[in-house]
Formats: structure tokens, sequence, C-alpha cells
């Protein structure tokens, strides 16, 4: 906290609110991957962190840095930008692992293929449409 | 007046990271399958990643960053290096 009461009071404030948003966000995020039921749901969770909760503390330190030697300071733009293009691809890749393993093993929840469609529900005309669909299908087979 | 604004919020913002990765690293111990493993310990990291950026806010110190950027790196090659592994059973073929 060196040069920290040189800040002025809006930059301070600025720096908070962003500091609290991201801390906040990234608990959150953590505390679902804690809590969470089954893998497939917990993979969402921690993406909380890497999406607002990275923005808000990479704006905060923008703001400081900028505030603090008095010229626009961009390079923690770099980490932002980085842990959005990283993370996509990181679970991506480890949610298709997990599914290739759990349809080997034929595990207990693996999501479905298509939403499962109820026929009682279909209408009589929905299910003519879906029967010639269906005929059309098999002549083409 | 800012000094204390800015003291305490990145002391709460600290401490709310430090429960993140508490929370992130007994998913990685306790977690039932590997895949899970492998989730926890990324969400370690990306947290470990945003508390050295609030340590370099709250020192004033610009070093904190590559930490910080090193540490994202790191995270991303080794979480593709451990779903490769659990999808294939080998990382290098």
């Amino acid at each position: 906290m060196n040069q920290a009461s040189d800040l002025p009071l809006w930059a301070a404030l600025l720096i908070a609110i962003f500091l609290l948003i991201g801390a906040g966000l990234t608990l959150i995020g953590s505390f679902g991957l804690y809590r969470l039921r089954s893998f497939y749901d917990r993979i969402h969770a921690p993406t909380l962190g890497t999406s607002w909760g990275t923005a808000g503390i990479v704006i905060a330190s923008i703001v400081y840095f900028s505030v603090v030697e008095s010229r626009l300071i961009l390079h923690h733009l770099l980490i932002g930008a980085f842990v959005t293009v990283t993370t996509p691809v990181t679970l991506i890749l480890l949610s298709r692992a997990a599914l290739y393993r759990d349809r080997a093993e034929n595990g207990p929840d693996i999501p479905l293929l298509e939403p499962p469609n109820n026929p009682s529900e279909v209408s009589s005309t929905e299910k003519e449409s879906a029967d010639s669909h269906n005929n059309t299908h098999t002549i083409e087979k | 007046m800012s000094a204390t604004i800015l003291f305490w919020a990145a002391t709460i913002a600290q401490i709310a990271l430090a429960i993140a990765m508490v929370l992130a690293s007994v998913r990685m111990i306790r977690g039932p399958r590997a895949q899970d493993r492998v989730l926890g310990l990324d969400a370690l990291y990306s947290n470990s990643m945003l508390l050295l950026l609030v340590f370099s806010i709250r020192t004033g110190n610009p070093l904190y960053f590559e930490i910080s950027l090193i540490i994202g790196t790191l995270g991303f090659v080794a979480t593709v290096a451990l779903a490769k592994f659990i999808m294939r059973g080998e990382v290098i073929e």
C-alpha cells in the first residue's frame, strides 16, 4: 500500500467495486464446483470465475496501475484474453474425455443425445407428418 | 480514505479467493472420479492466478503480473495434458 494514499477517491471506489465483483463471482463459481451433483453440472461452475471473475480483477488492476503510473497500462488485458481463449478449449477437451469414459463404462449420468419425446403428447397431425417423414426416410434409405 | 477503501477491498477479495481455492482443492482431493480432480486442479490454477493479481494491486508491485501470466499458461497446458491422458491413457503418442 505504498502509493495507495495518492489515489483519488473515485479510482479507489472503482477498483474496490471491480475487485469485489471479481472475487465474489470466483467464490460463487468454486462453491458451485464444490456443491453441484454430477460432473456435467460441475463443469459449468468454474467458468463463472474465468469469465467475469477474471474480467473484474483485470479491470481493477488496469485502473489501479493506470492511475498510479498516470499513463494507460493495458498489458493486464493479456491475461484476460488468454484466459478467455483457453478456458473453452480445455473444458471442451475435458468434457469430451469424460463423456468418452462414461460411454465406454456405461456410467450412471450420461447426458442424452436428444431430449426424450413423449409419443402421447404428439397431436395427430404431427404424428402423421412424423410418420410420413419416417416413411420418406425409410424409402430414402 | 482511499487507502482504507483499497485495503479492505483487497483483503476481502483475498479472503474470498482463498476460500475459493480451498473449495477447489476439496473437490480435487475428494472428487469421485479422475475428471473431477482435473476440473478441481483447473479451478485451483485460475483462482491462484486471480489471487496473485489481487496481490499485485495490494502491494503495488507490477512483478506479480508476470507470475500470474505464467501460472495461467501452465494451467492451460496442464489441463490439456491431463484431459488427453484421461481420453487416451497416454499424453504423447
